[in-house]
């Protein structure tokens, strides 16, 4: 029951989002001064959509803690979820700062896409293991991906930043880059067809491999097999062949799904070029328009001051004490670790550039950019790639 | 070198380059700049200042943040170079060769390499750590250099400046205004409304708030050297333990490096979640990846011996306290921890066997053999008994006619005996395995048959005393309140001063959140009716008003 009631308040909060979204671009396209009032009509009702989209979103975090028995961050899909919610939280509080609709124009879809790329794993109930059974679990997982929240929205705002600032018409490094930005995104959407397309046509495949230790295991399929695992034999009838099988190291079965996601994205990104005759930045970048660049670069600054420490004291501090607790020893140069470490030393470089040496602007667009996709590395290409002991999926 | 004596009179230390006290310029560069670079107020720091010996060319070095940020973006990347392959303590093997063979054998040439090049165990190298210890360095030399100068600094700071340090500040703003006097009096009360200490001296005002603010990242980088130093601590002895122990159901050990601490353990469980207690909300999880582990704990009791006492005499043990150790639930005593980390199930604790007739499988009694305590001999009725003349634990085959056990844990015991019979008072000797036996010695009237086995489990645990937690924590705690003062708020000073020539002046300096303090000035400007100003630096609104937009 609180299960159902649960996924009926993402669902609402999910649609809330997509809503807010086409609202903030009405706000940022009315924002001329002779529209201002109708203008601030748009962003007021914007910001309450959007609002009422993050108590939906809340009820859906506690009513699932309820159901579940714990807090719901012990797997892929509910902590990528809680992750989308706080970027929402994150954007709320700063816009309550600075009251940029353009913020929100790009903050929720990204939300959006963290949210649907969550949908995408397996989404029941886990029960903990016996690792997970603490409550620092709950509070170094929430502290540390509030913080990643709140750096996110740098991010954002270095986005819109660079989106204005770069002259699409020449070209440029920074044209390709931050149209290669574009693709990345497109690529994640890339990934949500292709998962969706296989498990509406309920695809599954079974093979037996063997690993790297010599055993012979078992791997199910859900997106036709490009690369097959080492030494795989068919279990299931009829079942494609894959067209390469690769060595015991890697899993072939995690590169088919990244591959149908390139495949996906690349053409969902012809498409659009097709459809639209313009680079996807350019199409964005009329909306980026009125927008100060001054304030896009204070607000950047800003959420990373904000989202710094919290992220320190959640990534770092609370997960210490944590695993100190569970495993002994409150660092253990876990893969997952080193790259919360390498994040926070990220983002006190960027500090620390910014203050002393001055990189202001473009600079710091690009580097809170790059913050933003070494969180994204390390929330999922870890966890699928390097396995270490945080490995949830 | 020789101080600087400024037009207002004070004496400033050789190197500074805005008046402590009034802040005029003070050498051609400083004045040449449009806008004067406010990060230090323009305070001497060594750094800036000498140049000439190996010493200051060292604090230099330390003392530059291009070179601390180089610091960090090279730890950061060696960093995430050993995240690419498991680093050797997660790597099933201990010795050297064993090691190196794994690499070569899961990663090939790539990991070979890797091991070679000691990448498998990179963040213990000489070379990491000394990179860790140049950023404490630098640490401590950047902060010393420049919180000093500037704490003098913003003390001496005079409430009037002169107009050649307002006119450089990056808000600026210069006019006529009716009544100058009234305006700053009225944006003095509203400034002090606003939580801004307001100081006067005749018609120069100075608005400031969020001085202490300035100090965040010198109390952070506080933290840090502190956090590192706990560190280094770990290396002397008495401070850091870190041990292991198996230990077995029902039986009673002495904790490595506890100084008389003995842990016996009563009971291992082990859980998995069933789909019956949890049907509704695990069913479906438990369904797709089969089985969920619940619970390992291990309950035990704790005892104390007499100071020293590292084996031997049990009796003098006084019992101290049960207790159920789970994960994320350590036993805590005296400074140490012990943790459940591992666990075998199942082992073999003892095995029961008959001496028997091969024939009529006539009984001579039954003996049972303590795996962890076998003994030489086990007396059976009628003076029958079974001899052990060698015990191999784990039994792997032979080499050259000699049996082999690769472990002294019992996984597949094997044993030579003599067995004595009244008929055969010189014994038959018998090679006994678990499912099969062989006669060394020529073809035998009797036999060892198995009969029954007894298992218990074996928890591996961790015992662990670290006497620098209490320093990590303190770092960490001062870390966090240096950076939150930093970060969460911010130093603002505006000034306000009416020129002899009675035009009024407002500049003001943030040291960030430069619209947050616009904004504010928005605020009392409306009230008290001062001169425009505008951010000297802003290149969009300019554009803006250009298009008059
Ligand atoms: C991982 C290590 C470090 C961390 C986490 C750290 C953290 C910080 C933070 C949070 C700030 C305030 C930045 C801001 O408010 O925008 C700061 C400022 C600063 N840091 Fe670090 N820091 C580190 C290492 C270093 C090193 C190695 C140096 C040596 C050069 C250094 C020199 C400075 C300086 C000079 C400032 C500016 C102080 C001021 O102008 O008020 N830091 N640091």
């Amino acid at each position: 029951m609180m299960v159902e009631v649960s996924s009926t308040l993402l669902f609402i909060a999910f649609v809330a989002y997509l809503v807010a979204t086409f609202l903030f671009g009405g706000a940022v396209k009315g924002s001329s001064s002779k529209a201002s009032k109708s203008f601030e009509r748009w962003g007021k009702l914007a910001i309450t959509v959007t609002i009422i989209g993050f108590v939906s979103n809340i009820g859906y975090f506690i009513t699932r803690w309820i159901a579940a028995g714990h807090a719901p961050v012990s797997n892929l899909f509910e902590f990528t979820t809680a992750f989308g919610m706080l970027v929402v939280g994150a954007f709320i509080l700063i816009y309550f700062i600075y009251r940029i609709p353009a913020l929100g124009l790009f903050a929720l879809p990204i939300a959006i896409i963290i949210i649907g790329y969550a949908s995408m794993f397996p989404r029941e109930i886990t029960p903990l293991i016996p690792a997970l059974k603490s409550y620092w679990l709950t509070v170094h997982v929430i502290t540390a991906a509030l913080g990643e929240a709140i750096l996110a929205i740098s991010a954002v705002a270095g986005l819109i930043y660079l989106l204005k600032n770069i002259d699409m018409t020449k070209k440029s490094k920074s044209r390709f880059w931050i149209e290669a930005v574009m693709y990345v995104v497109v690529l994640v959407l890339g990934f949500i067809a292709a998962t969706t397309t296989f498990t509406l046509a309920d695809y599954k495949v079974e093979f037996n491999y063997v690993n790297k230790e010599e055993q012979v295991l078992t791997m199910e399929y859900n997106v036709p097999p490009i690369f097959g695992m080492n030494e795989s034999e068919a279990i299931t009838e009829n079942a494609m062949q894959p067209l390469m099988e690769m060595p015991p190291l890697v899993n072939a079965k995690k590169l088919s799904v990244v591959t149908w996601s390139v495949i996906f994205g690349t053409v969902l990104y012809i498409l659009l070029r097709l459809i639209f005759r313009k680079r996807i930045a350019s199409v964005l970048q009329p909306f980026t328009k009125k927008v100060n660049s001054q304030f896009m670069d204070e607000i950047g600054y800003r959420s990373v001051l904000i989202g710094f420490p919290v992220f320190t004291l959640g990534a770092l501090i609370f997960a210490m004490i944590w695993a100190h607790e569970a495993w002994s020893r409150f660092w253990g140069w876990d893969p997952k670790e080193v790259w919360a470490l390498i994040t926070w030393l990220f983002y006190a470089a960027f500090l620390h550039l910014r203050l002393s040496k001055g990189w202001e602007g473009k600079k710091s667009a690009w580097l809170a950019l790059i913050g933003f996709i070494i969180i994204m590395f390390n929330l999922i290409a870890v966890n699928l790639i390097i396995a270490g002991l945080h490995s949830y999926a | 070198m020789d101080k600087i004596v400024c037009t207002c009179g004070n004496v400033n230390p050789a190197g500074t380059l805005l008046c402590e006290s009034c802040g005029r310029p003070l050498n051609k560069e400083t004045e040449d700049k449009k806008l004067v670079d406010m990060r230090y107020e323009g305070s001497a720091r060594r750094s800036q200042t000498y140049n000439k010996t190996i010493i200051d060319k060292v604090w230099n070095f330390f003392s530059s943040v291009k070179v601390g940020v180089w610091l960090i973006i090279i730890i950061l990347v060696a960093a995430s170079i050993g995240t690419i392959l498991p680093q050797v303590f997660y790597v099933p093997a201990t010795s050297e060769v064993d090691i190196a063979a794994y690499y070569e054998r899961i990663y090939g040439t790539f990991g070979t390499l890797y091991y070679e090049l000691g990448l498998s165990d990179l963040y213990s190298s000489w070379w990491f750590q000394a990179l860790v210890g140049m950023l404490g360095i630098s640490l401590i030399i950047a902060s010393l250099d420049r919180v000093i100068p500037l704490y003098k600094s913003l003390k001496k700071q005079k409430t009037k400046r002169h107009f050649s340090f307002l006119k450089r500040q990056r808000i600026y703003g210069i006019g006529n205004i009716e009544n100058g006097e009234e305006s700053i009096k009225k944006a003095e009360e509203k400034l002090k409304t606003m939580r801004y200490n307001v100081k006067r001296e005749g018609n120069a005002l100075l608005a400031e708030r969020g001085r202490f603010s300035r100090w965040g990242p010198y109390v952070n980088h506080l933290g840090l050297i502190l956090f590192l130093f706990g560190v280094m601590l770990r290396a002397l002895p008495g401070f850091y333990v870190d041990e292991t122990m198996w230990l077995r159901e029902g039986e009673r050990l002495y904790i490595p490096e506890t100084n008389g601490y003995f842990l016996e353990s009563k009971e291992f469980i082990y859980e998995t979640y069933s789909k019956e207690e949890s049907e509704e909300v695990y069913g479906d999880a438990i369904d797709r990846v089969g089985v969920i582990a619940k619970n390992y704990q291990t309950n035990v009791a704790l005892y104390k011996g007499p100071e020293g006492a590292v084996a031997g005499h049990l009796e003098d043990l006084t019992f101290e306290k049960e207790a159920a150790i789970q994960v994320n639930k350590p036993l805590k005593f005296d400074n140490f921890s012990v943790f459940q980390m591992d666990f075998r199930l199942d082992e073999l604790a003892s095995m029961t066997f008959q001496l028997q007739d091969k024939e009529t499988a006539e009984s001579f009694g039954e003996f049972t053999i303590n795996l962890s305590d076998p003994q030489p001999v086990y007396e059976l009725s009628n003076g029958s008994k079974v001899e052990i003349l060698d015990y191999y634990a784990d039994f792997t085959g032979f080499e050259e006619g000699v049996p082999q056990s690769q472990s002294p844990l019992p996984n597949n015991p094997a044993f030579l005996v003599k067995m004595y019979t009244p008929e055969f008072p010189n014994g038959e000797t018998s090679f006994v395995m678990i499912k099969e036996t062989l006669e060394p010695l020529g073809e035998n009237k009797h036999k060892i048959a198995f009969q029954s086995v007894e298992t218990r489990d074996v928890s591996g645990l961790t015992i662990r005393k670290d006497l620098t937690l209490p320093i990590l924590m303190l770092g960490g705690l001062i870390f966090m309140i240096g950076v939150a003062q930093g970060s969460y708020w911010n130093h603002r000073r505006i000034w306000i001063q009416q020129l002899e020539d009675g035009q009024v002046v407002i500049a003001a300096h943030t040291n960030k959140n430069w619209l947050s303090i616009l904004r504010d000035m928005d605020t009392v400007s409306e009230l008290a009716n001062l001169p425009k100003y505008e951010d000297q630096q802003d290149e969009d609104s300019k554009a803006d008003k250009e298009e008059g937009v």
